[in-house]
């Protein structure tokens, strides 16, 4: 009755298995579809954690390399900065607080990137989009002009931004203009709007955090405010549990239900790993970084900031109907159309949000300059997301990217810009350095492109 | 031949099929141009369900306008459609879809970055709680499906689709199709790009589609496949039906006439004899 013992597939080399889902009933029907053979490449098959392993290799070979490189990357910045670094400070608690602190505001950044990068376009006008943000939110809480509290400042900063990032949107995706022109429109306009509204004011230009307005203060907080040590502690177990139980219910489940689900000795070892990952952040950060007194120790809010966008990216990307949108529309466009998905109404959106968590890393930004002045430099900031982006795994060519990469990647762009700063080199040796590292990035990105497309 | 779950959704468009002599859907005088170009004019066309039927013509002739003027996408200038019977205006895609019209176009659709379950849910992913996707239930209702139709041959339902062979991205793109409670499965040259083997396996899944109850239409220039699964055959020539017909009744010679003529004196002589003759035997082997 059924044909399908002929080989259907030639085109593997063929590894014969039968047909046996778990909690499966063998019956008459069973026995005779259990006759039927199933060809896979052997990669595929993985129910224990060395299948997994080698699975995993063949991805890696096949072009889908996961974070592998960026770690990589990141084990080999440390290693060579460590040893080149004066007195070897560079992997020293107070100086790893500092690299994370530099590194924040492109991890935001970039995560907003990658957003539309896995469209398959580019928003060149972020880094000046951010910038507005930053300036819009310290205008409204400056107690001389308008003394707004912090969260509406930046309740409004973000949602202005939102409206930017919705209008190129709305001109990408209704006129189907090319996102690299009209972001690049956006790049020269926003840098005039922060300019101008940086001239606002009775500051010069030049509007600061410093004061003791609680406002003021709350903001310079954002990047600068340590948790108490043992919150710290508290808090990281908190997480570590909560995301350790979400994954282990979760393949628990799946492996019951015979669907596709890791061997649970995988899930241990991830759940191991972000446990180390935990302990290991809030040990560097509970080490006191000051010379003198007060201790400064604990974890900095700007991590939970960090974290709570990465959250949240990750969830819209990858649990709802939203992300799934975008990741399709990146593979292919057409498809995504034929599925009756609104293609202007998801990049639409896409613009917006990925303006709106630009604009949080302009604020925090600012935060860390303890104000904003017209030194911004809002094309290299773009420049150095894309580039954090791609160092971290995402696709220039779209569809293929998630938000941690964006974290892992600013990681490696803060850490370059804290080594060279650390050797005292001259600015022209970091960007060559980054310039490297990124071309070296998308070298990576293509090739593995090209090993996906010819291994078919 | 029994089937799991999928059965249920797929038991109910047998119940439903039609006992008259009503096919499911009947196009009735159907106009469509673009600027200066007349793609159809006024063309009629039958798809019985439990039926194979295949569209034949010659580059040009408007088999994709006429399919896609049944899928939704194009809106066909005068002439109207009916569904079971009763009129209807399929003015997207998701309307073709709410009706039960599923097309499989030749480049397939399928997102290369979004795995199997990804691909046959997109544009149609359940959700729990109202936000949140429900990977569980529909990896499980992607798996059903697959099995029903006997598409084994895929290991990993979650592996990326960019990782399968040709026939096995095809059948994919079936089973996508057959999920949705679909009446017509429309497949476009579904066998241009495939070895042999794999044609062999996808002939094979149409064959169960029309097993099931489904009407299938199939578009193809090739007429070995339309020999071997056709129940019916409609050539369309430079935008008109010039035939419609049980495959008893056209040979190759005749399908290939009216493809380049627009009719055949080869089929007329052959009309009169009865189903099952001695040319039907050569074709089939």
């Amino acid at each position: 009755m059924s044909r399908v013992d002929v080989d259907p597939v030639g085109t593997e080399p063929p590894e014969r298995q039968e047909v046996a889902a778990p909690g499966e009933v063998a019956d008459d029907t069973q026995a005779a579809e259990a006759a039927a053979v199933v060809v896979v490449p052997p990669a595929l098959i993985a129910e224990s954690l060395g299948g997994y392993l080698r699975a995993w290799l063949v991805r890696i070979r096949s072009g889908d390399s996961g974070v592998l490189p960026v770690v990589l990357g990141l084990v080999i910045i440390a290693i060579v900065f460590q040893a080149i670094s004066p007195n070897h400070v560079f992997l020293h608690a107070d100086n790893i607080v500092n690299l994370f602190q530099q590194s924040a505001v492109f991890m935001v950044i970039s995560m907003a990137e990658i957003v539309v990068l896995l469209l398959g376009e580019i928003d060149l006008s972020l880094g000046f989009l951010a910038a507005v943000g930053g300036v819009i939110a310290i205008q409204f809480v400056e107690p001389v002009t308008r003394g707004w509290p912090w969260w509406s400042a930046i309740i409004i900063a973000l949602a202005s931004c939102g409206i930017l990032g919705a209008a190129q949107g709305t001109l990408i995706s209704r006129l189907r203009l090319p996102s690299f022109i009209v972001t690049l429109a956006g790049l020269l306009i926003f840098q005039g709007m922060m300019l101008r509204l940086l001239l606002l004011g009775p500051f010069s230009g030049y509007p600061t955090l410093v004061g003791d307005d609680n406002n003021l203060v709350m903001m310079h907080n954002l990047m600068w405010a340590n948790l108490d040590p043992t919150v710290s502690w508290f808090l990281m177990v908190g997480v570590v549990l909560g995301l350790g139980g979400l994954f282990w219910f979760r393949d628990a489940r799946r492996r019951r239900s015979g669907l596709v689900a890791p061997p649970a000795s995988l899930t241990l070892i991830k759940i191991a790993m972000i446990a180390i990952a935990g302990v290991v952040v809030v040990l560097i950060c509970n080490v006191n970084r000051s010379v003198g007194t007060p201790e400064i120790n604990g974890v900095p809010w700007f991590i939970l900031i960090v974290l709570a966008v990465l959250v949240f990216w990750t969830v819209l990307l990858e649990m709802t109907r939203f992300g799934r949108y975008i990741y399709a529309i990146g593979g292919n466009a057409e498809a995504a159309r034929r599925a009756g998905i609104n293609l202007s109404s998801i990049r639409t959106w896409a613009f917006a949000l990925c303006a709106m968590t630009g604009a949080l890393g302009g604020i925090l930004y600012m935060s860390s300059q303890n104000g904003m002045s017209n030194n911004f430099n809002g094309g290299q900031v773009v420049l150095y997301a894309v580039a954090a982006a791609v160092i971290g795994g995402t696709s220039l060519f779209g569809g293929r990217g998630r938000a941690i990469h964006g974290v892992l990647g600013g990681l490696v762009i803060g850490g370059i810009y804290n080594g060279m700063f650390l050797l005292s080199l001259d600015t022209h040796w970091q960007y060559i350095v980054t310039g490297t590292v990124l071309l070296v990035a998308v070298m990576i990105d293509a090739l593995s492109r090209r090993a996906a497309t010819a291994g078919r | 031949m029994t089937d799991s779950t999928a059965g249920k959704t797929v038991g109910q468009a047998v119940a439903e099929r039609e006992t008259s002599d009503e096919p499911l859907l009947r196009a009735r005088g159907l106009d469509k141009h673009f600027g200066a170009v007349q793609a159809l004019t006024k063309v009629d066309l039958d798809i019985p369900s439990g039926q194979v039927t295949c569209l034949c013509g010659d580059n040009g002739a408007g088999k994709s306008v006429l399919t896609k003027c049944i899928a939704g996408i194009y809106q066909p200038d005068h002439g109207q459609i009916f569904w079971e019977g009763h009129p209807v205006h399929v003015r997207n895609a998701r309307d073709a879809g709410r009706l039960g019209i599923e097309t499989v176009y030749q480049d397939l659709a399928l997102a290369d970055n979004l795995d199997i379950v990804q691909n046959m849910f997109l544009g149609r992913e359940r959700l729990r709680r109202g936000v949140l996707l429900d990977e569980d239930d529909m990896e499980q209702a992607a798996a059903d499906t697959l099995k029903s139709l006997r598409v084994t041959t895929v290991r990993s339902i979650r592996q990326p689709v960019a990782s399968l062979s040709g026939g096995q991205r095809q059948s994919v793109a079936v089973a996508k199709a057959v999920m949705w409670n679909s009446k017509l499965v429309v497949l476009d040259e579904p066998t241009a790009a495939l070895g042999v083997v794999q044609t062999k396996m996808v002939l094979e899944l149409v064959r169960r589609l029309r097993d099931r109850g489904l009407a299938v239409m199939i578009i193809s220039h090739n007429l070995n496949d339309v020999f071997e699964v056709a129940d019916r055959v409609a050539v369309l020539y430079l935008g008109r039906m010039v035939a419609q017909k049980p495959i008893s009744e056209l040979d190759r010679q005749s399908v290939v006439e009216y493809m380049t003529y627009g009719g055949s004196e080869h089929a007329a002589a052959l009309a009169p004899r009865p189903a099952g003759t001695q040319e039907d035997a050569d074709v089939a082997g």
